[in-house]
């Protein structure tokens, strides 16, 4: 209705008029503010425990906003808690868990967009019994796996480094990110990869040139289900990391959990957030661009 | 299938093809021999395996026996881009991340060209299809009829020796269609280009071939120029496929009058002397396929031998009619289809369709008397269902 032509004649203009205070709108926002409310109040408690100093926490009024802010805790969490014998603070944790995301991230995306374009594109012999076997993969239990890849990887001299933890990542990623992109391009029009192929295109002249450059929303979706759950993965990294290489995760627990000496809650929360902020800050950049991409079932040609 | 092509001026050679998936058969046994710069039509319902016989010409699909030779050389096991062909297919397939220029010079590039090659390619396409202004939009910006002439000019590019077309007009509107139809008869007498097309399109396969391959459930039921499919189709499938309105059937016997054969039906008799084609002995069971525009309708009043005149001075029909012996027809329907009128009528208790010109005058229930063309018509063996 934008149409400047349009504005000329003699019709009604403008947004329909509606009336603010309707009953359907005071029940749809009255139900958006509760949950919206009861999902931010933890949050907003952690924030101002995280700012006060332990005598104030000590008051016990934790709903008050600080009387006095201090950024102490932030500073301690990241740089001084200890855990165990090494006393500084998250940033190991962080460094470790950048260490660990970015490259099982890249890995398990790089293999996985050609394992399923492979599967949907070039149909070889025996890849339906492949992709069956990889999807069962995705149904196995982790902790019947957890002892095995313990002894394989001490086997092959990657237990307790980060570069085991990447390879046990970019494994557990396969069956599901596979599926994601195997369905992807399964959805890419059939005559689209042929017209490559008669054009003179091979494997991966096709792979680079048309269907990566398709594909954006769907690498998309594929790197934050892998940053998040790499990111917020402790059960590996509890078992295949030492207190050197533990993943961020393991550190927060070890900090929050500590027994030894008083429970510094305002340091806990501050940690808690820090640890949180990662996925947070990659759903609030991205997030468009993943409801496009789990909207992109089929795309057109 | 029962000319045999000189080998040399064979452009693609279809040898036993056979292709199956597990075990289930698509092609078996096909043979095919297509000359230099002729244009071959694929014809049949859906699920044919039409587009199935294309992308093993084209080097799409592994063959599961067999061989194809274009130009003389067994491409059997080469890739689709040594073969010297170029596709068309009916979604177009552009690419859609890339300009029409790009789209263009894909293939070129992937073939190693020189930059100044690949330039003044593309603007020899772009001139014969008249897409120069459209050569730095993205496919989405184009309408189906441009986006179909950059998937052509895709193929033109290439100077390929073979066009494989896939149903490159099913997406276009009606009109778009028939524009594009023509161009296509244009591009194909320019560059002389042996091309091969595949349609459920009869109009289409009609105006574009040199030959048609009729087929059905992945047998080639006949391959012939466009003339003979229509008036001498090989069996009752390719006579009720080819046609609209379509051929309508009777069934009946072989008889004799006067010694002269006839076919006989319900007590109705239509001399037989004018048929090309064999008469089987009298007794036989046989089926006469006429053509709509092969039978005349004429007004009875007029009485015997009047089939020729009045409202089936019509065309063909009327020239050398034989009259039905008096048998009476009844108009069941009348479809008036603009230039002229199609009538269902009931002759000897089975339904028959006639031509008529738009103001024949005829109501539903009138009586009429019938001439037939028999010269045009086709006669069948009701087992074998081919053609006497
Ligand atoms: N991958 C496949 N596996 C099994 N059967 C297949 C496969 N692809 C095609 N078919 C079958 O092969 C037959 C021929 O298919 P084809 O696509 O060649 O038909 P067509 O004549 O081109 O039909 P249309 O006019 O609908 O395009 C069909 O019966 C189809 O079901
Ligand atoms: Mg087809």
């Amino acid at each position: 209705m934008a149409d400047p032509v349009a504005a000329g004649r003699a019709e009604p203009r403008g947004t329909r008029p509606r009336r603010a205070l309707s009953r359907r709108n005071v029940m749809l926002y009255g139900v958006l503010i509760v949950v919206a409310l009861y999902y931010l109040l933890p949050l907003y408690v952690m924030v101002v425990t995280s700012l006060k100093g332990m005598p104030e926490i000590r008051l016990g009024n934790i709903f008050s906003p600080p009387m006095e802010i201090t950024f102490e805790p932030w500073v301690k969490a990241w740089s001084e808690a200890c855990t165990g014998l090494n006393c500084d603070g998250l940033s190991r944790g962080f460094w470790n868990s950048v260490r660990i995301t970015v490259p099982s991230v890249v890995l398990s995306i790089a293999i996985a967009s050609v394992n399923g374009y492979a599967l949907a594109n070039w149909r070889f012999r025996g890849s339906e019994v492949f992709f069956a076997i990889l999807i069962f993969g995705a149904f196995i239990p982790y902790q019947v796996m957890l002892y095995p890849i313990v002894i394989m990887l001490r086997e092959i001299g990657l237990y307790g480094t980060l570069s085991g933890l990447v390879l046990v990542h970019t494994i557990f990623g396969m069956p599901i990110l596979t599926l994601l992109f195997r369905n992807y391009f399964a959805s890419v029009p059939e005559e689209l990869f042929k017209a490559a192929r008669v054009d003179g295109a091979g494997f991966w002249g096709i792979y680079f040139k048309i269907m990566l450059p398709m594909s954006l929303p769907i690498f998309v979706v594929a790197i934050i289900l892998q940053v998040t759950g790499i990111w917020n993965d402790f059960l590996f990294g509890v078992v295949y990391t030492k207190p050197d290489t533990y993943p961020m995760t393991v550190q927060l627990n070890n900090i929050v959990n500590s027994v030894q000496g008083v429970k510094e809650y305002n340091v806990n929360m501050a940690a808690t957030i820090i640890t949180g902020l990662v996925p947070l800050v990659i759903y609030f950049i991205s997030g468009k661009l993943f409801v496009r991409g789990i909207a992109a079932g089929a795309v057109k040609g | 299938m029962n000319q045999m092509t000189n080998p040399a001026a064979t452009s693609v050679a279809v040898k036993d093809l056979r292709l199956a998936y597990g075990s289930l058969t698509i092609l078996d046994d096909l043979s095919l021999d297509i000359g230099e710069g002729e244009f071959i039509v694929l014809l049949g319902p859906s699920g044919c395996g039409k587009s199935t016989l294309l992308n093993c010409i084209a080097g799409l699909l592994d063959i599961t026996d067999g061989q194809i030779w274009i130009k003389g050389r067994n491409v059997t096991w080469e890739e689709p881009k040594d073969r010297g062909i170029g596709m068309v297919f009916q979604s177009y397939a552009l690419y859609p991340q890339m300009t029409v220029r790009g789209n263009l010079a894909f293939g070129l590039k992937n073939a190693g060209l020189p930059r100044g090659e690949i330039d003044k390619r593309i603007a020899r396409a772009a001139e014969i299809l008249q897409i120069q202004p459209l050569l730095d939009r993205k496919p989405a910006a184009l309408s189906g009829g441009q986006r179909q002439r950059v998937a052509i000019g895709r193929a033109l590019v290439r100077d390929v020796d073979v066009f494989l077309f896939d149903e490159p007009l099913s997406n276009l509107d009606a009109k778009l269609r028939s524009e594009l139809r023509v161009e296509i008869k244009r591009l194909h007498q320019q560059l002389r280009n042996t091309m091969i097309y595949v349609t459920h399109d009869q109009i289409e396969a009609l105006t574009l071939a040199d030959r048609i391959a009729v087929m059905r459930g992945g047998i080639i039921q006949q391959l012939a120029d466009p003339k003979t499919i229509y008036n001498k189709p090989a069996n009752l499938f390719v006579a009720g496929f080819i046609g609209s309105p379509a051929m309508t059937f009777l069934k009946g016997q072989i008889g004799e009058r006067d010694g002269v054969r006839t076919f006989e039906a319900g007590g109705s008799t239509i001399a037989l002397d004018q048929y090309r084609g064999e008469v089987p002995a009298r007794g036989t069971a046989v089926i006469l396929g006429v053509r709509p525009e092969h039978v005349a309708a004429g007004h009875v009043a007029a009485g015997h031998g009047a089939a020729g005149h009045g409202a089936a001075g019509h065309g063909a029909a009327g020239h050398g009619a034989t009259g039905a012996g008096g048998a009476a027809a009844k108009v069941e329907i009348d479809e008036p289809m603009g230039s002229d009128s199609l009538l269902w009528l009931r002759f000897a208790g089975q339904a028959l369709s006639a031509r008529a010109p738009a103001e024949h005058g005829f109501k539903a229930g009138d009586a009429v008397s019938l001439g037939f063309d028999i010269s045009k018509a086709s006669l069948f063996d009701t087992e074998t269902e081919q053609r006497l």
